[in-house]
């Protein structure tokens, strides 16, 4: 994932989180020279409506994903086990947000 | 001088100052040098222009002959602009851009911080608002002259020359006159020789971890306060009002 060209500042993936106890999300990516100038960098790119609370960067090169070609070995399996989901009780009234 | 007249010649001033840096940063608008530093830049050129037209509002009301923010930025000539002569200067290369800002910035945060104590509450709750801004602002500039000054030989020598180019710029923030003196006397201002202190701490701070040479103090430009300025001034009102000299009284 790293730049061919080797004057570019390397990527890095920018989450924020907008409200405390929210998770960070993923909202884009930029180029920065270092972490430093990431977080300032994301704060001006992503942060100028009021979004922002708390900044997250990780350097695009240190994200390892899955790869496409095994979705169907990973994810489809799971598709008729539906005892997996938590569906076969009552929920007791009063119970929220589940 | 009454206390008014001074308060009105201050907002004024600090009205131009904030403008004029502003405008010249919106210059950089679609030519920074990275879209990130672009944004961060126009972000900064943003707040200014906020701080401005509250400034110049105040400064009109103060003179109470009706003239609006948008009169005082649009219908005065340069002899009419009470700016200081360092923001005035052109952008140059980024390092003379980040250089301005940094010497600015270095002077309007502890300018903000003691008005946020300001007897006036009208200034009082402008700086309060800016004085966040302003924080980033020397934040933002401090970072990037580091960066240039221990960054390579051709950055170093170009932020070297900015600050050699700029430096006989940095005198004049601190001469207050008059005015000054009539407002920090009943402690609607702070006092300039506190906030040289402050301004040669930051300075020498952040030029020390950039390993640049602080330039000695020489002959000081100086008269912005009285709208005497340099020649970059006229022919950037001229960019900037054109179209108000135009078609007066244009709205959209």
């Amino acid at each position: 994932m790293e730049s061919t060209n080797k004057t570019d500042w390397p990527l890095w993936e920018v989450f924020i989180q907008s409200k405390r106890g929210m998770d960070h999300k993923h909202v884009g990516s930029l180029h920065a020279a270092d972490a430093q100038m990431a977080i300032e960098n994301a704060r001006d790119v992503y942060t100028r409506r009021g979004e922002g609370n708390s900044i997250w960067v990780v350097r695009a090169a240190d994200v390892h994903a899955s790869r496409p070609e095994d979705q169907g070995s990973f994810y489809d399996p799971s598709d008729d086990k539906v005892y997996r989901h938590p569906t076969f009780y009552p929920l007791p009234e009063g119970v929220k947000y589940m | 001088m009454t206390r008014e007249e001074a308060l009105f010649r201050f907002a004024l001033r600090m009205g131009d100052n904030t403008l004029v840096l502003s405008h010249r940063l919106s210059q950089w608008c679609g030519h920074g040098p990275a879209l990130e530093e672009d944004m961060a830049q126009t972000n900064i050129a943003l707040d200014l222009i906020g701080q401005a037209r509250n400034y110049l509002t105040y400064a009109g009301e103060l003179e109470g002959k009706g003239r609006t923010e948008d009169d005082l930025a649009y219908l005065r000539t340069d002899r009419e602009y009470t700016n200081v002569h360092l923001v005035e200067q052109p952008n140059g290369d980024y390092a003379h851009t980040i250089v301005r800002s940094f010497l600015f910035d270095a002077f309007h945060l502890p300018l903000l911080e003691g008005l946020a104590k300001s007897k006036d509450e009208r200034l009082k709750a402008i700086a309060e608002k800016a004085v966040k801004e302003v924080t980033y602002h020397l934040r933002h500039s401090s970072e990037w002259l580091i960066r240039f000054g221990d960054g390579t030989d051709e950055s170093h020598q170009r932020a070297q020359t900015a600050l050699d180019d700029l430096w006989r710029f940095s005198g004049e923030l601190f001469a207050g006159d008059e005015v000054e003196e009539t407002l920090a006397k009943d402690g609607t201002l702070p006092v300039y020789a506190d906030l040289r202190k402050e301004w040669d701490m930051t300075v020498d701070r952040v030029l020390d971890e950039a390993t640049l040479k602080r330039p000695a103090d020489g002959h000081m430009a100086g008269g912005g306060r009285k709208g005497v300025h340099t020649e970059h001034l006229g022919h950037m009102l001229a960019e900037m009002q054109v179209l108000q000299r135009t078609y007066p009284g244009a709205e959209w």
